[in-house]
């Protein structure tokens, strides 16, 4: 009995002293330190915590920490910050109070990291420190809603108001390459129309990438002397949409219709311009006998694989026709009639998959075509063709011109990321061109085909020595089966990061590109052109202001020169230079809901050329020029307000009254335009509605893109006569309303559960 | 009787702490949300909730709270990086969404990492999380169509989109009275699961009255 009351005792002692065990293991003990990068910086916000237990705390603004932990022995501390390395320590708890300083690693990563392709505008929704937005395209006065007219508001972008095409930093329209998806797009803009300029053929909606290289561009392209601009399509849209268009100058009618699981989307459009109507409101200086008529058809498929792969496929389709007459320069009474017929067929399939440890794989694939017929006629007073007159320059403007391009096209890049942010991309693309054209005029027949099967390999990669310091070296092989002849091009880029918000960055590069077919038909020993480019750049960018200053050099080493002579003879012994310096200043943040951008570019630049008879500033080549635009919203009316200015000192322009050696030396009056554009977004029924109304050259300011000179008509004082090459209408407008309606799940969420 | 004694003593000691360990922990943070007074505070308890994820591992709600304490102080602090927290939270409602798939209040969670990123610049990054937005919020009625919290969500949101885009105090009234209709009769499932919302969908209506 006793015995037993001592065991219960004991007992009873078993439990007590087990109480006090757990108690006694909840004794805390105290742990503190501070938390610092391996600069001593202080680092707030880091979260400590000791692994598989409750206890843990976040560093103070101090970087200094303190906590509590009922834990017990060896444990481990583990110390994560957004942007470094998590640390991981083991640590003995005993009784007394810890101390311990804690140093984090920083890791290399996109966020922080210094940007490598600094030289580049991008247009783009999905990096932070985007210089323009997809929708800016759209919003930018002047450009109506045309991709390149919105880049020529940027610096380096020459605005050549009687030419399509992209001027950059002192090249010719040739020297730049458009890319969509991998795909060359030969054919960007409409069909060239003598002392028009044309649009770009593709809307910026198409587009959710837009990256715009004046310069210093990545070894994964090649065949531009100047530079690229590379167009990167959607992909799934967010839903389903029908679309309508309506203005004076077109109608057009999309469908897209995205599947349910968002895994897949199809769409496609219809797009008919006709001017008739909009020619009647603002008449327009030349004849047009046959108004601008155009028929545009698209059609997407877009699916999304496993592993978050897209597959996406493009065909465009557009047929057109135009005629235009101007009073003829060497026959007074007579004109010069030009009528274009134009087909123009557009494909692009694009493959990115994701294959895992850090593959990643781009397929790309394009067939193109283009036809122009081309006819050019001499006419009477009552628009019939004149007979010969046996006057050569009269009877050589009669001539007809059918063209043909067939352009295929292959391309791979595989990319690998290996380290955290390092990448290597390598790849290959081939293209196989074939141009027939049929020129007849007095001076006979003359039939032409020419092939080329271009081939390239490349390879890049993005090396991240520090979050700071960044270096991307690259090569670029190419063959052309046409010249017979291989090229090397080196590129690098380093980039070097002062602030959190400024960058240094040095680009050099040699580009080569095919000089241009139609000059290589029964030519040998031609080689390829060649520029060399230096740039400098300084940027400051966050996410509301933008700056950005860039020097550059680019050295033409080898341009092509044509023979004055009958038949033509070309050679690589054509050269040039061109520099400058580019600043670029954007603020989003200053004024509520206003935007503006102001650009300008210095630019000294010389060749000799084609059948240039001296070295001298080309006539595209503009010594000062600059453009601001400005954009206002009121978001609760939903209505925007938008101006831009561009302005450029005068470019030279042939006057054949003077001697070879003023060639080139006159210049055009300076160009200068202001314009308008206004954009209301409202509701109109179960319609989301966009109504933009546009006026170009608000100011009615004179235009003169240079002069077009008769070959042998003479005033008074001996002198050839010549006629301005004006803009077809000194003052421009659009009107244009766009209704989608969407599946607006929100609404119909909102009506089925109410 | 002495071996039971000790095995009762020693089991209940245990048994105490380890079930009470992680739901005190829970309600400890409930407390410490009221005491909580900033930004800073949330993070803090963001920071507390997300540790008791990373112990536990099979618990949805700690990953929850984290996800959802952390989106409330970058809401309330206009210095905080948006897309950073976003891409942080994102992580844990991944983390939640596998211990507990197709849940109403993820979704609902979904929604506001949504509008947070739509808010950094809503002009152009409207069409993508706005679509976002509006997508968790039908996912979240449809798998509870009794929860009141999509409904608070969607009247929060739409009463700051302009009416031409479908929103506006008309529409967003409509959400908090069917959202306070819905609050009368909701139970949660424990003590430790969601129960917020219903005085901020209160003060929201006589906001738009």
């Amino acid at each position: 009995m006793f015995v037993r009351q001592i065991d219960t005792m004991k007992a009873i002692l078993i439990f007590i002293a087990g109480l006090m065990l757990a108690s006694l293991l909840k004794g805390q003990v105290l742990v503190k330190g501070t938390v610092k990068d391996q600069k001593g910086r202080i680092l707030a916000g880091a979260n400590i915590i000791i692994k598989d237990s409750y206890d843990g705390t976040l560093s103070d603004s101090t970087g200094a920490f303190s906590f509590k932990t009922t834990e017990k022995g060896k444990v481990i501390l583990v110390v994560s910050n957004i942007g470094y390395k998590t640390l991981e320590q083991g640590l003995d708890l005993g009784i007394d109070t810890l101390a311990i300083a804690l140093y984090l690693k920083e890791e290399i990563n996109e966020l922080k990291a210094v940007i490598i392709t600094a030289g580049s505008y991008e247009a783009s929704d999905k990096k932070k420190g985007t210089v323009l937005k997809a929708l800016d395209i759209a919003t930018t006065a002047g450009a109506n809603a045309d991709i390149s007219a919105t880049i020529q508001t940027l610096p380096g972008a020459q605005k050549v108001g009687e030419q399509e095409g992209l001027f950059i930093r002192g090249g010719s329209a040739e020297e730049a390459k458009i890319i969509i998806d991998g795909t060359v797009v030969n054919n960007f803009f409409y069909s060239s129309v003598p002392g028009i300029a044309q649009r770009g053929r593709f809307s910026p909606f198409l587009f959710n990438g837009t990256v715009f290289s004046s310069g210093g561009y990545s070894a994964l392209y090649g065949q531009a002397l100047s530079s690229v601009l590379n167009l990167e399509s959607l992909d799934i849209p967010e839903k389903s949409e029908l679309q309508l268009g309506l203005s004076p100058l077109f109608a057009s009618l999309g469908l897209q219709q995205v599947a349910a699981n968002k895994k897949s989307s199809y769409g496609f459009s219809y797009n008919w311009t006709n001017l008739t109507v909009y020619q009647k409101l603002v008449p327009q200086a030349p004849d047009f006998f046959k108004v601008p008529d155009f028929h545009t058809a698209d059609a997407n498929y877009r699916f999304k694989t496993k592993k978050n792969g897209v597959f996406k496929i493009y065909a465009y389709y557009n047929s057109g026709s135009l005629g235009v007459r101007n009073p003829s320069l060497d026959s007074l009474g007579l004109w010069n009639a030009f009528q274009l017929n134009n087909q123009n067929l557009f494909t692009n399939l694009s493959f990115r998959q994701f294959l895992g440890n850090g593959w990643k794989l781009n397929l790309a694939g394009s067939i193109s075509y283009n036809r122009d017929q081309i006819v050019s006629q001499v006419q009477n007073q009552q628009y019939q063709s004149v007979p010969k007159t046996q006057i050569p320059v009269i009877d050589q403007a009669s001539f007809t011109n059918y063209a043909t391009q067939w352009m295929f096209q292959l391309r791979a890049v595989a990319e690998k990321r290996f380290g955290s942010i390092n990448t290597l991309r390598f790849g290959a693309e081939l293209w196989n061109n074939q141009d027939s054209a049929r020129f007849q005029s007095v001076l006979g027949l003359y039939p032409s085909l020419v092939k080329d099967r271009y081939t390239a390999g490349f390879a890049e990669a993005d090396l991240y020595i520090t979050n700071e310091l960044a270096f991307r070296p690259g090569l670029r092989i190419e063959h052309s089966s046409l010249l017979n002849k291989v090229n090397i091009a080196p590129r690098a880029a380093l980039s070097y990061k002062l602030s959190k918000n400024s960058q240094l960055s040095a680009d050099y590069g040699i580009f080569y590109q095919t000089p241009e077919r139609r000059y290589l038909i029964n030519q040998s020993a031609v080689d390829f052109l060649r520029a060399d480019h230096y740039i400098l750049t300084y940027q400051h960018i966050s996410s509301s202001y933008t700056f950005r200053a860039q020097a550059f050099y680019k050295d033409y080493v080898s341009l092509l020169k044509t023979s004055s002579g009958f038949p033509v003879v070309v050679n690589n012994n054509g050269y040039g230079y061109a520099k400058g310096i580019e600043l670029f200043w954007r603020d989003r943040k200053t004024f509520k809901n206003f935007d503006y951008w102001i650009s300008y570019s210095y630019l000294d630049t010389k060749r000799d050329y084609n059948n240039y008879p001296a070295f001298v500033q080309p006539g595209f080549a503009a010594t000062h020029s600059g453009s601001v635009v400005l954009k206002k919203f009121w978001v609760k009316n939903m209505f925007g307000v938008n101006w831009s200015y561009n302005w450029s000192t005068g470019r030279p322009y042939y006057n054949p009254n003077r001697s070879a050696k003023e060639f080139l030396s006159d210049k055009t009056i300076a160009y200068s335009t202001n314009n308008f554009s206004l954009n209301w977004l409202p509701k109109i029924g179960k319609a989301n509605a966009v109504v933009v109304l546009g006026i170009n050259n608000v100011f009615n300011e004179r235009q003169i893109f240079g002069y077009n000179y008769s070959s042998r008509v003479r005033d008074a004082d001996g002198l050839l006569i010549r006629s301005e090459i004006n803009p077809p209408a000194s003052r421009s407008f659009f009107l244009g309303v766009f209704l989608s309606w969407g599946v607006d799940r929100t609404q119909q969420n909102i009506n089925s559960n109410l | 009787m002495k071996k039971l004694l000790s095995l009762i003593a020693l089991f209940s000691v245990l048994a105490l702490n380890a079930q009470t360990k992680y739901e005190s922990a829970m309600q400890n943070g409930f407390a410490k949300l009221k005491e909580s007074k900033g930004a800073d505070d949330l993070q803090a308890l963001g920071a507390y909730y997300e540790r008791i994820a990373e112990a536990e591992k099979t618990q949805w709600l700690p990953y929850y709270y984290a996800a959802r304490h952390y989106t409330i102080a970058a809401f309330m602090n206009p210095a905080a990086d948006k897309d950073k927290v976003a891409s942080k939270v994102s992580e844990l409602i991944n983390k939640a969404e596998t211990i507990e798939p197709a849940n109403a209040e993820i979704y609902c969670l979904k929604q506001q990492v949504a509008v947070m990123q739509l808010l950094v610049d809503p002009m152009s990054r409207w069409q993508t999380f706005g679509a976002q937005a509006s997508e968790a919020i039908a996912k979240a009625k449809e798998i509870d169509p009794s929860n009141p919290r999509p409904y608070l969500l969607e009247g929060q949101y739409l009463m700051n989109v302009p009416e031409a885009f479908g929103g506006g105090k008309a529409v967003a009234k409509k959400l908090f009275e069917r959202s306070l209709e819905l609050f009368s009769g909701f139970k949660p499932l424990s003590a430790l699961h969601p129960n917020w919302g219903k005085e901020q969908a209160e003060q929201l209506l006589a906001a738009c009255q």
